[in-house]
């Protein structure tokens, strides 16, 4: 279909379309924006490699006596390095994350950036998100119109929460195992066993929600599909970024601020590694998810 | 030596045959160094007293000086078999050896060759009933101890078996009826014998309780388990289900499961092996006084408030372990909850997404 629109965008201009076709970019540069900066883009990465190598190892932990677990782990060299490798993307992922935390404490408490805590560039859900769930459900049974969304859908503010409250669960629990004796001074014998409990299932609920709906929802919707490469390049096009985030767009556009956000076109080089990058992620995680999802069912 | 002389003046044809076709032969140079080599022919060959001697002489009766041999042999599993009840052991008549000379058929390396003869035949031990234990015996310890290092004092068949009265395993006069094999196999294991009777299965043993493992419960009769090893946790969990199950989900089972080459606990570790005793007993390495020193066996640092922790706590029973009932029971719902949700939630949208791509295909098509 976009061929179709630029043959006809062509045909309305047919001395240029005598042009050759090489330099057809050149005369219809696509406009593009900026949606992520390079560290949030460095982030992401960071965090989905470490994702990646927690998840791997822990459900094969979480699934030990699978086969496919103990012949990963035989391959890898045992439980010995299994523990090793969840323990080393344990600890990249903590320091990230107490980096993001120190990043959110110095731009509210330092900088004094009211928008990170409300408002159309804040992760904070706020009444527009309740409007936007109900108003896409109506979309969805064809009783409305699709919701106008802003910077960031209800669904990545979930994606972020859930991340964020996973993050505490996860990695507090996993630090109570890790060191047992020592929080075993303060903490009641139960809650020995809890953590157990409730690093399994938690852990089992961001790998399966990470690897089916994460993935769906940003990268493999029809919208976006085969994949939406946008936390890889930091940049969108025109016609995505007005799909996807008409409220932004048309408020920046207003604001006369359109332009602030205005970038290149990432290079061909980047959008094949993000291309490359994301799908071996993908493929890595609907891998791990077939897993999960067989042997929780068979135990 | 003269009668010898003169029956062997005929008999030492090796290739000698009666008038039925039998083999009278005798090599005389084995007979000699046999353990009957300086016997008269006689002595065995009653009926025989002068030359010529009758066609059809009686048969060699063993148990003319054997008795008690032979009166062992009534009443076993053998009592009644088709080949001859003493050579088929002991060898060719002229031939038979004295059992400490390493060629004898009953020389104790040798005995388990022995009864392979027709225990180690798989179509044998199917036509009577048998597990055939020969391989698996040859592969344990016991059967390595024997044909690989030569160890006399090392269990062969008649170790645990007996001899000439070999009894059925559900006979309760055999050394292999389940309530004599601790004091069969503490023959040779006298301070595991000890031990066990000491702890809790031995007492339940002893006491007549059917159900109570003996030795060959956990380490099996013939392949000699080692089961301190990874193969423990189904041994014990045979009987011990429930505990299995609570260690199923422990990190431990989890270690245990993955990995070769990682120290981790399982039944043994903390119960200990043959002497168990209950976690009631002082004595006992899981009696809450004794936690810190055997949960510090691996986990350094371990302290009062560590060991508190319940290796074999099982969120599913609210009544014991009601915090840990409620815990799970809201994680499986948060799960439960965010997946139906937004599978759901994606679903819709996939059915909408492929509805108005549909429409706008129309709406084009009919432009």
């Amino acid at each position: 279909m976009p061929d179709q629109r630029i043959s006809v965008e062509e045909s309305k201009l047919p001395e240029q379309a005598a042009a050759t076709s090489i330099k057809a970019q050149e005369v219809h540069p696509e406009r593009f924006f900026t949606r992520f900066t390079l560290l949030q883009r460095y982030m992401h990465a960071i965090m989905f490699t470490t994702f990646l190598g927690l998840a791997a190892t822990g459900l094969t932990i979480r699934f030990s006596t699978n086969a496919w677990a103990q012949h990963f782990a035989l391959a890898i060299g045992g439980f010995g390095t299994i523990l090793f490798l969840h323990k080393f993307c344990a600890v990249i992922l903590s320091l990230e994350f107490l980096y993001h935390l120190q990043n959110i404490a110095v731009r509210i408490l330092v900088r004094k950036e009211k928008g990170l805590l409300w408002g159309p560039d804040s992760m904070v859900p706020n009444l527009k998100d309740l409007k936007d769930i109900i108003g896409n459900f109506r979309w969805f049974f064809g009783l409305g119109p699709k919701p106008k969304l802003e910077r960031y859908a209800y669904w990545e503010k979930f994606d972020y929460w859930s991340v964020f409250w996973g993050m505490i669960i996860i990695g507090f629990s996993g630090y109570v195992m890790w060191f047992g004796p020592f929080f075993g001074k303060f903490l009641p014998g139960w809650a020995l066993n809890a953590v157990q409990i409730v690093h399994g299932e938690e852990a089992l609920l961001a790998a399966t929600f990470i690897f089916s709906i994460h993935f769906i929802n940003a990268h493999l919707r029809p919208d976006n599909f085969p994949m939406d490469t946008t936390i890889f390049t930091g940049t969108q096009s025109e016609e995505e970024f007005k799909e996807r985030h008409p409220e932004e767009y048309e408020r920046l556009a207003s604001q006369g601020r359109l332009d602030q956000q205005a970038t290149t076109k990432p290079p061909t080089w980047l959008m094949n590694f993000s291309k490359v990058t994301g799908f071996t992620a993908v493929l890595i995680g609907v891998l791990l998810l077939i897993l999960t999802v067989s042997a929780y069912f068979r135990e | 030596m003269h009668a010898q002389t003169d029956c062997l003046s005929c008999h030492s044809d090796i290739t000698m045959q009666d008038a039925s076709g039998n083999h009278v032969g005798v090599d005389a140079d084995t007979f000699h160094s046999s353990v009957h080599g300086s016997l008269e022919c006689s002595a065995c060959h009653t009926s025989i007293t002068a030359y010529p001697h009758p066609n059809h002489p009686q048969a060699v009766k063993c148990a003319a000086c054997h008795a008690d041999e032979a009166a062992a042999v009534v009443g076993s599993v053998h009592e009644h078999a088709s080949d001859h009840p003493c050579t088929s052991c002991h060898g060719t008549a002229h031939a038979i050896l004295p059992k400490d000379n390493p060629k004898s058929a009953v020389y104790p390396l040798n005995i388990p060759a022995t009864c392979g003869k027709c225990h180690g035949d798989a179509a044998m031990a199917k036509q009577h009933h048998l597990a055939n234990v020969y391989p698996q015996y040859m592969d344990s310890i016991h059967g390595y101890a024997v044909s690989q290092e030569g160890l006399l004092v090392a269990a062969n068949c008649e170790s645990c078996h007996g001899s000439h009265h070999v009894l059925s395993h559900t006979n309760p006069q055999s050394p292999t009826y389940k309530a004599a094999i601790p004091a069969t196999c503490g023959k040779c294991h006298g301070g595991i014998l000890t031990q066990y009777m000491a702890g809790i299965h031995g007492k339940a043993m002893a006491s007549g309780n059917q159900k109570a493992p003996v030795c060959t419960d956990c380490h099996t009769a013939h392949t000699i388990a080692r089961p301190t090893m990874a193969q423990s946790t189904p041994v014990c969990g045979s009987c011990h289900q429930a505990q299995l199950s609570t260690y199923r989900d422990t990190f431990h089972s989890q270690v245990s499961n993955l990995g070769s080459y990682v120290a981790v606990a399982r039944c043994s570790d903390c119960h200990g092996e043959h002497e168990i005793l209950p976690a009631s007993d002082p004595r006992s390495p899981v009696n809450s006084a004794n936690l810190v020193k055997t949960c510090g066996r691996c986990h350094q640092n371990a302290n009062a408030g560590f060991v508190k922790y319940e290796p074999h706590a099982n969120p599913h029973n609210r009544q014991l372990y009601p915090a840990l009932y409620y815990i799970r029971l809201f994680m499986v719902l948060l799960i439960t909850g965010v997946m139906t949700f937004f599978l759901l939630h994606s679903l819709l949208w996939l059915i909408r997404s492929l509805i108005e791509k549909a429409h706008r295909g129309s709406v084009k098509g009919d432009k």
